[in-house]
């Protein structure tokens, strides 16, 4: 067991998570006692502003160059956590940034959902530094709760009720699957501690924990909304409101990210030919059923619930791939993959208004006549995400087909190679309703110049680093280093 | 390693043009109009150095420029020319002008936008030629996608959502193979440069594989029967400027991908596999002829036209084994691929004139039937001279451009193979007979219609471009040796490359 002293230094390491808590006491309590109709737009600036500052504190205390362990083994430092932390941070601020308006608008800008929001990011920091496979399960109940709270946030609305019952359901199974693995893996290593166990497993795995592992893929799945466990996804999506999805689809991708691998790619690392297969064939099956059923769809959320399923199967052949290289290449494609998704969910904010969502698909016919500059904005997020040059969805892909070659696994290729041309189908129909149908009269969207500049900003960086896609693989790869 | 220099200029001048054109807006399009046309002109013109400062000596790529780009990858921005990319950048650097003077008026929807988007196609093309790293080949060749998509789908004809779909799909299946295929090659050898790709070893089932894998791609792109079906669709319903891109340019990235990537990447593979590429070329040629012949729309008898054309720069690169097979010698296997590239050279400048052409007529009356037409020499003599004289290009008569790459494809044939000759001679029977059979419908005859009767005969924007692509498939059928001298090297570079079995013995 590695050496693990409880002094001071090393829990000054979880400085972040302990700000984080501070920042949501803090939150709570302005949002409680500042008054008047200014109250909203006070407590999402000062829930933003804490966000600033937790960028700083997070990069101060958690950028360490080798890996850190403390509070006995619970918590880890280390950049891969750094990376996801930070990640998790910026795209928790930009979905606040979006949805400020869209919750005024609507009147349903309680200082709940900032202090959900940033609960949600402490189960994500949680998750990120998990060395431990409590707290591990310590952060993923975290972020559900908080995810389960939020999609029911608008209390008037009976669809986002019904989607938030179905998440809650569903996610507990998920989690009751999760502990369930836990146990078996705990019965049969006598451990807990995600370091130890990958120490202790060596050779043959026995039924038990091949049974143990089943449990927790499950339940990764679960989380990430994989077939065949993606049931919960495409009403999830479509039922919450859409701020709300715009968070759900975002930043908890990394703590998902940050479970699959540390239990997976860390914990059960000796035993990593079992489980490959597995992640292989629910990859498989994501891609095919979450392409093809996003063809079906007429509903932009929905669509993009199907585009989600379809895009964590290629997040998974990373994982599948058993290799440094393929975990380098599902982080690069998360992080990429989170921030067109933030980008798509950001133009459905932008080009609905009071009273009426535009998230059918039909919302969009003619929307270059209505509004250009929303309208090549959703072009480069809708190309990007098809995976097509010079935008950035195309390295991401890019770094899978690598590393699946690096393994040698042609099928994994020729599948995923097929599925991102039955995907290219319905991202460029978007363009297509877009650009080439005629426009129905129908007033624009009410969308600020700031919500603009993010946005702007948003689809930017998606051509900004198709260009010059270096820097950020280089920073995939020193969280990942072999 | 060398820094930014003048490919780098010839690729992002024209997008960055495309950028300012854009910005500018609907409400400035008198000055978008004119921008657009400085950004092109001002690209041949940085394109003239090239010419005069290329060394015709060596096969060697000149004008190289390194810079790092992704080191993960170890993937390079490396642009370079040689003997074969040279006549191809010019060719994409010149044609871009015509058609942004083709749409000066015509265009009434989203103009800057127009303008903008072929700009753009115009860098993202030079890049594909100028590349000479695997990676930013693909980069380019598949971010050219995006603006051709739009140009079909926003400005074409009635079925146009169709067409661009269409396109967008084949060409995108066919692009990600290539892309699995290159992934492959990189992971074998660890490095996407040109060369390097060009000297690492495979095995013939490797090579199978790769053939097959590139082929996917740049078949769909020729096209190659029987995935040529994209192509009358995305024609038909693309407006002239698109069709003009898509003729003279597009098809050629297919035919330039061959040279660069299949025979010298996968020499044994190519020449295994050579009698499904010679067959495959001939039905193209044969075939695709006759359906050019019973065409009633214009455009489409063009399209099949050029798929038919094509088939001859397939057939001059791949005919080369069974004419070191029949000859003992590799002399013949030059003129072969000279003929492929002079083919596609003339291809580009006369099937662009011709869609340029067909765009003046449709500009007045607004069909593309032929029985819209009849006896427009009456009313429009000038424009009427211009027509036959490309038409008699596109027929292969000698003294024009058509001329100089089937003589040279089908002599190479005849060392070849006397049936492989004889089927590809067909096309000047055939050439003639349904372009000839096109002009007799539609410029001569009696006056068909009150539409025609008042047609007006060409403005002198029109008059510019149809007489200078003129100039240029006279000059290039009468004196084709200034290209030919430039290809040279490379082509013989090619030869040796192509004809060396990367298997050990």
């Amino acid at each position: 067991m590695s050496d693990t002293p409880t002094a001071w230094s090393t829990i000054a390491l979880a400085s972040p998570e302990m700000y984080l808590v501070a920042a949501i006491c803090a939150v709570l309590l302005i949002d409680v006692f500042a008054g008047g109709a200014k109250r909203p737009r006070l407590t999402s600036t000062v829930t933003l502003l804490a966000l600033a500052v937790g960028a700083w504190v997070t990069l101060d205390h958690g950028n360490v160059s080798v890996r850190v362990l403390a509070f006995d083994g619970l918590y880890v430092a280390d950049p891969l956590a750094l990376v996801l932390k930070l990640s998790g941070l910026l795209f928790t601020a930009a979905a606040l940034l979006y949805s400020r308006p869209y919750l005024e608008r609507r009147g349903i800008a309680g200082g709940e959902y900032y202090v959900l929001a940033l609960t949600a990011l402490l189960g994500i920091y949680v998750l990120a530094s998990a060395n431990h496979l409590l707290s591990l399960y310590l952060g993923v109940e975290l972020l559900a709760l908080s995810l389960y709270a939020m999609v029911a946030f608008d209390r008037d609305s009976g669809v986002a009720a019904e989607a938030a019952m179905k998440y809650f359901v569903l996610g507990s199974i998920a989690s009751g699957m999760l502990l369930y693995g836990i146990s078996v893996v705990y019965g049969l290593s006598g451990t807990l501690a995600i370091d130890v166990l990958a120490q202790q497993l060596a050779g043959e795995p026995s039924l038990g924990l091949i049974a143990g592992t089943v449990f927790v893929i499950v339940a990764i799945g679960f989380k990430f909304g994989a077939v065949p466990f993606h049931m919960w996804v495409p009403d999830v999506y479509h039922g919450a409101p859409t701020a709300v999805t715009l968070f759900v689809s975002t930043a908890p991708k990394f703590a998902y990210f940050a479970l699959a691998y540390r239990f997976l790619s860390q914990g059960l690392d000796a035993i990593s030919p079992t489980w490959t297969q597995m992640i292989a064939v629910i990859a498989v099956l994501s891609l095919i059923v979450g392409n093809l059923f996003a063809i079906a769809q007429s509903n932009l959320k929905r669509m993009l619930a199907y585009s989600a399923i379809a895009n964590v199967g290629f997040i998974l052949l990373g994982f599948a791939t058993g290799t440094v290289a393929g975990y380098r290449a599902a982080l690069y494609y998360t992080i990429v993959y989170v921030l067109m998704t933030l980008g798509s969910f950001g133009v459905i904010l932008l080009a609905g208004r009071r009273g009426h969502e535009a998230d059918e698909l039909d919302d969009y016919k003619g929307l270059h006549a209505r509004d250009p500059m929303l309208a090549l904005m959703m072009l480069a997020l809708m190309f990007s995400t098809a995976g097509v040059p010079p935008f950035v969805g195309f390295w991401a892909k890019l770094a899978i087909f690598e590393a699946l070659w690096q393994v040698g696994a042609t099928w994994l290729i020729v599948i995923g190679a097929l599925a991102s041309v039955v995907g290219a189908f319905y991202y460029i129909r978007v363009v297509k309703l877009m650009y080439f149908d005629d426009a129905p009269a129908q007033p624009r969207g009410e969308a600020g110049f700031g919500l603009r500049l993010v946005l702007g900003l948003n689809a930017l960086a998606a051509l900004a680093l198709g260009l010059m896609p270096a820097a950020l693989m280089e920073i995939c790869a020193r969280a990942l280093a072999g | 390693m060398q820094g930014f220099g003048i490919l780098s200029v010839l690729v992002w001048l024209p997008i960055l043009g495309g950028i300012v054109v854009l910005a500018l807006g609907d409400r400035r399009v008198a000055a978008a109009r004119w921008v657009a046309l400085l950004a092109a002109v001002a690209t041949v013109a940085i394109a003239i150095p090239l010419v005069t400062g290329f060394d015709r000596g060596t096969a060697e790529f000149q004008f190289v420029e390194r810079l790092p780009w992704i080191p993960a990858f170890n993937s390079w921005y490396h642009l370079g020319v040689d003997g074969i990319s040279l006549p191809l950048i010019l060719l994409t650097a010149i044609m871009t002008v015509p058609v942004i003077i083709a749409g000066w008026t015509v265009i009434e929807s989203r103009p800057t936008q127009y303008y903008a988007a072929f700009l753009i196609m115009a860098g993202l093309m030079i890049g594909v030629f100028a590349a000479i790293d695997g990676l930013l080949f693909y980069f380019f060749w598949e971010a050219m996608l995006i603006p051709m998509f739009l140009i079909i789908g926003v400005w074409g004809g009635p079925r146009r959502v169709y067409a661009t779909i269409k396109f967008f799909l084949y060409t995108f299946l066919g692009s990600v193979l290539m892309l699995v295929a290159l992934i492959y090659l990189y992971v074998q050898g660890g490095d996407y440069s040109l060369r390097a790709l060009h000297e690492l070893p495979l095995t013939l089932a490797e090579q199978r594989w790769i053939f097959l894998a590139f082929l996917a791609a740049f078949a769909v792109k020729v096209p190659m029967w029987p995935v040529h079906t994209w192509l009358p669709d995305a024609h038909v319903e693309a407006p002239t400027g698109g069709s003009v891109i898509l003729a003279a340019i597009m098809l050629k990235m297919g035919g330039y991908g061959f040279l660069r990537f299949s025979l010298p990447i996968t020499p044994d593979a190519s020449r295994e596999l050579d009698w499904l590429m010679i067959g495959l070329s001939l039905i193209a040629i044969v075939y695709i002829s006759f359906v050019a012949l019973v065409q009633t729309d214009m455009k489409k008898l063009i399209a099949y036209s050029s798929i038919a054309h094509m088939g001859f720069v397939t057939l001059g690169s791949f005919i080369a084994w069974d004419i070191a097979a029949s000859t003992g010698t590799l002399d013949g296997v030059a003129m072969g691929l000279d003929g492929a590239m002079v083919q596609m050279i003339s291809h580009g400048l006369v099937s662009g004139a011709m869609f340029l052409c067909v765009g003046v007529m449709y500009d007045r009356v607004h069909s593309r039937d032929i029985s819209a037409y009849g006896g427009v020499i009456n009313t429009m003599p000038k424009f009427a001279g211009f027509t036959v004289l490309f038409a008699f290009a596109n027929a292969g008569v000698p003294g024009t451009s058509g001329f100089v790459g089937e003589f040279l494809v089908i002599i190479a044939s005849f060392k070849a193979n006397f049936w492989y000759a004889f089927l590809a001679a067909t096309i000047l029977v055939m050439g003639a007979a349904y372009t000839l059979w096109l002009v007799k419908r539609v410029i001569f005859g009696p006056v068909a219609n009150d539409h025609v009767a008042r047609m007006p005969d060409l403005n002198g924007r029109e008059l510019v471009v149809l007489g200078s692509l003129a100039i240029g498939v006279l000059l290039l059928g009468l004196w084709p040796a200034p290209l030919l001298e430039i290809m040279n090297s490379s082509i013989h570079h090619l030869v040796a490359q192509m004809t060396t079995s990367k298997l050990p013995i």
